[in-house]
C-alpha cells in the first residue's frame, strides 16, 4: 500500500574526532511525503542533512537514493537544499544569482532561464531580476532562496527552517508551494523547531537526540504512542463528588472535567460510570499530547544542548 | 570540470565587470605614464636654451665653454661689469652670469665661482653648469698646471675600459649584466606582488562566501574542491587579463611618448644620466651607451624570460592561492584572525624575496640554487636567475627540475589546502589554531 522509498538510511554513523555525531541512524522516507526531521540544537540534524546532500560522507552505513546507492555529485541535480544558515552573494543581481545556482545544479543555461522565469512569475518576483541581493528585505531573499532550492524540480527537497523571517502571508504562500511540490511527486524533508508547523504540514516524523533516533512514525502514530489516556468530558450540569477506581480527576472547571483513566480500564468504563451517575454528557474527547509536549518530554534533561557538534576540539 | 568553469566564470566576470577593475587596470598605467611624461617634461624643459654670460677676465677658457647637449648657451662677454650684468639678468636678457676674477688662481682655487641668477635654477641645469665649468677647469689644470699634453690627457681618459666575457666566448657586457639585473629583479618583484595581491583576493573571496553563508548552498551542488579551484582559476584569469592590459597599455603609451614630446625625448636620450668627471671622452662614452643598452636588450633571451614569467606566475599563484584559500576558509568575519594564520604563508614569500635580491647578483650561489628549486620560493627566485640567461644564470637541468618541483609542490599544497578548506568552510565558532588546521589537512577523508 505504501509508496516506494525515495531515501533509505541504514545504520549511518559519523564521528567527528572522537565524538559520535550520529549513532546508528536508520529510517526510510516515502516518495511524495512531507517528512519532519526533528531534534534539539546539536542533536545531529545538520550532520545528517549534510550526509543526505553529499556534503559529508558517513563513516559507516549506507544511503540509498531512488533505489540506487547515493552519489552526492551525480544526484545533486535531484536534490534541493535550503540550509538554515543560508546566504547569497550580496553584490550579485537576483536573476544572475538564480541562474548561477541553477547551472551549478547541472541545468543548462536555457533550461535554467525557462525555469527561473516560471518561478519568478509564479511568486511575483519578475521585477526583481536586476536588483541586487543587498537591496532585498529578509523575507524577499528568503523567497529567492526558496525558488533557487526548488526550481530544478528535484525529487528530494530539504528545507531547514524555511519559514523563519517570513510574515504570515508569505509563509502561507511558501506553504502552499510545498504542498504543491509534494503533490507533484517531490519528497520534502522539513526540519524545524516549530512543532505546530510540523503537526500541520508533516506526514511522518523522526526525532533525533544525542545522535540517536528516538522516535519514528506518522504524526498520528506518534501521538497515539505517547497518549496518556487523558479525556476531557463536558456535562450540562456541574458534576458532584466523583470518587471511583476507573479514573482520576486531573482538573475540574465548572462543567468540564479532565480525567486520566487508570490502567486496566477503557474509555467506555468512564462513560459507563457517568451514565450510572445520571449526568448528561455534552462532549467526550480524548486528549492527545501535542508534538511540542512529546518533544519536550523526550528531550528534556538529556543535556542535548551541552553537545556542540559545530566545534571540533 | 564543467562546474569549475561555471564557478571560474562567475568569479572572473563579477570582478572584471566592477568599476574598480576598470579604474585600476586602465588608471594605473595611465597614471604611471603621466608621471613619467611629467618627469621628462620638467627635466628637459628647464635646460632649454639657458643663457649664461661669462665674464672671463683671466681668459681661462679661451672663449670656449659648451655643455654636452648645447642646452646651455655660454656667451663670453667683455667690457661689462658686475652691475651691468646684474641689470641684464634683472631685465631678463640673460638667465645668469658668472664672473671669473683676474685673481682666479688655477693652482690654489681660493675663490669659488658664483653663478648669479634672478630665478632659481633647476637642479638638472645646476648640475650641467657645474659639470661643464668644473671639468673645463680640471682639463685646464691638467694641461697647464701639470704640463700634460693633450694627447696624454685623451689617452688617460680612454684607458678605463675593462670588459667581461663568458667561457662560451660571448660578450658578457656590463650593460647586459645591468639589464639582466633589472629584468631579474623586476620580474621577481612583480611575482612577489602578484602572490600577495591575488592571493589575498582569493582569501577575501573565500571569507565572503563563508560569512555570507552561501558556501553550504553551493557545496551541496559541487565539491568543495571544485568551488575552491573555480575561485582560484577565475581570480587567476583576472590577474592574467589585468597584466595583459597593462603590458599592452604600457607599450602603447610608450610608443605614444615620442609623438607627444618629439624633440624632448631626443634630448632626454642624449643626456648623460650621471655627470662624470671627464669631459670630451665622456661624451663619446655616453653616446655609445644608448647603443650599448639597445644591444644589451638584444642579448637578453626574451622568449625564455616571458615563458618563465608566465609559468612561475601561474605556478606560484596557484600554489599560494590554494593556501590563502585554506586560511580564508578557516577564519570567520574577523580579519584579525586571518593575520596570524597568514604568517606561515607570508613568511616564505618574504624569504623568497630576500633570496631573490641575493640571487640577482650571484645567480649561481648555493642559496640561489636552493631558493630556485624549493617550490615555495622558486617562483620569485628563479626569475632572478633566468634573467641572466642559460647557462650563465641557470642550467637547463636546474630549470626543468625547478619547474617539476613547482608542479609537485602545487599539487601537494592544493591537496592539503583542499582538505583544510573542506572542513573550514562549514565550521563556525571559535577561531582554529594552526595546529587544528594541520590536523584537518592530514586527516584521512
Amino acid at each position: 500500500m505504501s509508496m516506494p522509498s525515495i531515501l533509505q538510511l541504514q545504520n549511518l554513523q559519523k564521528y567527528f574526532a572522537t565524538q559520535k555525531a550520529l549513532d546508528d541512524i536508520s529510517f526510510n522516507i516515502e516518495q511524495g511525503s512531507i517528512f519532519g526531521l526533528l531534534g534539539p540544537n546539536g542533536a545531529g540534524k545538520t550532520t545528517l542533512i549534510r550526509m543526505i546532500t553529499g556534503i559529508f560522507y558517513p563513516d559507516s552505513g549506507s544511503i540509498t537514493f531512488d533505489g540506487k546507492p547515493f552519489n552526492g555529485l551525480n544526484d545533486a541535480i535531484q536534490i534541493g537544499y535550503m540550509p538554515e544558515e543560508r546566504g547569497l552573494y550580496k553584490k550579485m543581481k537576483i536573476g544572475d544569482q538564480a541562474l548561477y545556482l541553477a547551472q551549478l545544479k547541472g541545468l543548462s543555461r536555457a533550461e535554467a532561464m525557462e525555469k527561473i522565469k516560471y518561478w519568478f512569475k509564479r511568486l511575483e518576483m519578475e521585477s526583481w531580476w536586476i536588483k541586487k541581493v543587498e537591496d532585498l528585505s529578509k523575507g524577499m531573499s528568503q523567497k529567492l532562496q526558496f525558488v533557487t532550492t526548488v526550481l530544478h524540480e528535484p525529487k528530494l527537497i530539504i528545507l531547514d527552517e524555511p519559514f523563519s523571517g517570513l510574515d504570515p502571508l508569505n509563509a502561507n504562500l511558501i506553504k502552499d508551494e510545498i504542498y504543491g511540490l509534494a503533490k507533484r511527486g517531490s519528497t520534502i524533508i522539513f526540519s524545524t523547531h516549530r512543532m505546530e508547523q510540523v503537526e500541520e504540514i508533516c506526514d511522518h516524523i523522526v526525532l533525533i537526540n544525542l545522535g540517536r533516533k528516538i522516535l519514528d512514525g506518522t504524526v498520528q502514530e506518534v501521538k497515539q504512542q505517547f497518549k496518556e489516556n487523558k479525556f476531557s468530558i463536558k456535562f450540562y450540569q456541574k458534576p458532584e463528588s466523583i470518587d471511583n477506581a476507573v479514573f482520576q480527576v486531573l482538573q475540574q472547571k465548572d462543567n468540564a472535567l479532565t480525567v486520566k483513566i487508570n490502567d486496566g480500564h477503557s474509555s467506555n468504563d468512564v462513560l459507563q460510570y457517568f451514565l450510572n451517575q445520571q449526568l448528561n454528557i455534552e462532549s467526550f474527547n480524548e486528549i492527545l499530547p501535542s508534538l511540542n509536549e512529546i518533544f519536550i518530554g523526550l528531550v528534556e534533561n538529556t543535556s542535548a544542548t551541552a553537545r556542540a557538534f559545530q566545534t571540533i576540539s | 570540470m564543467n562546474k569549475i568553469l561555471i564557478i571560474a566564470q562567475r568569479e572572473f566576470l563579477s570582478r572584471v565587470q566592477k568599476k574598480t577593475f576598470l579604474l585600476t587596470t586602465i588608471g594605473i598605467p595611465v597614471l604611471i605614464f603621466v608621471f613619467y611624461a611629467m618627469i621628462i617634461y620638467f627635466s628637459v624643459k628647464t635646460t632649454d636654451n639657458f643663457q649664461i654670460a661669462v665674464l672671463d677676465q683671466p681668459n681661462l677658457f679661451n672663449a670656449k665653454l659648451a655643455d654636452d647637449d648645447a642646452d646651455i648657451v655660454f656667451s663670453f662677454v667683455q667690457n661689462e661689469t658686475a652691475s651691468s650684468l646684474k641689470q641684464k639678468v634683472d631685465t631678463g636678457k640673460l638667465d645668469a652670469y658668472v664672473i671669473i676674477p683676474k685673481t682666479f688662481d688655477l693652482a690654489t682655487i681660493k675663490d669659488s665661482l658664483q653663478i648669479v641668477s634672478k630665478k632659481s635654477i633647476g637642479i638638472m641645469t645646476r648640475q650641467k653648469i657645474q659639470h661643464t665649468i668644473s671639468s673645463a677647469i680640471e682639463e685646464k689644470k691638467l694641461l697647464t698646471g701639470l704640463s700634460i699634453s693633450k694627447n696624454q690627457l685623451d689617452s688617460l681618459q680612454r684607458s678605463n675600459e675593462i670588459k667581461f666575457a663568458s667561457t662560451e666566448g660571448k660578450n658578457d657586457s656590463d650593460v647586459k649584466a645591468g639589464i639582466s639585473y633589472g629584468v631579474g629583479f623586476g620580474s621577481g618583484f612583480l611575482i612577489y606582488i602578484i602572490l600577495f595581491i591575488y592571493g589575498s583576493m582569493v582569501m577575501r573571496g573565500v571569507m565572503e562566501e563563508k560569512t555570507n553563508r552561501i558556501a553550504e548552498v553551493i557545496i551541496s551542488s559541487v565539491k568543495p574542491f571544485q568551488l575552491m579551484m573555480g575561485k582560484i582559476t577565475g581570480i587567476g584569469l583576472v590577474g592574467l587579463v589585468q597584466f595583459l592590459i597593462w603590458i599592452v597599455l604600457v607599450i602603447g603609451l610608450q610608443l605614444l611618448l615620442p609623438l607627444i614630446f618629439p624633440d624632448m625625448l631626443h634630448q632626454m636620450q642624449a643626456q648623460p644620466m650621471q655627470p662624470g668627471i671627464a669631459g670630451a671622452a665622456n661624451v663619446a662614452q655616453e653616446s655609445g651607451a644608448m647603443a650599448g643598452i639597445m644591444s644589451g636588450i638584444g642579448l637578453i633571451n626574451w622568449p625564455l624570460i616571458l615563458g618563465c614569467f608566465v609559468f612561475y606566475f601561474l605556478g606560484g599563484y596557484f600554489l599560494y592561492s590554494a593556501l590563502f584559500a585554506a586560511v580564508g576558509s578557516a577564519v570567520n568575519e574577523d580579519a584579525q584572525d586571518a593575520q596570524s594564520l597568514m604568517l606561515p604563508i607570508t613568511m616564505p614569500i618574504i624569504f623568497a624575496m630576500v633570496i631573490m635580491t641575493k640571487a640577482v647578483n650571484d645567480p649561481n650561489s648555493s642559496l640561489a640554487v636552493f631558493g630556485s628549486l624549493f617550490p615555495l620560493t622558486s617562483p620569485i627566485v628563479m626569475m632572478a636567475r633566468v634573467a641572466h640567461g642559460i647557462p650563465e644564470g641557470v642550467t637547463v637541468v636546474q630549470l626543468l627540475l625547478s619547474m617539476l618541483f613547482l608542479i609537485i609542490g602545487f599539487i601537494a599544497t592544493t591537496w592539503l589546502a583542499a582538505k583544510i578548506y573542506r572542513t573550514g568552510i562549514l565550521m563556525y565558532g571559535k577561531k582554529p589554531t594552526l595546529k587544528t588546521l594541520w590536523q584537518w589537512a592530514i586527516r584521512k577523508s
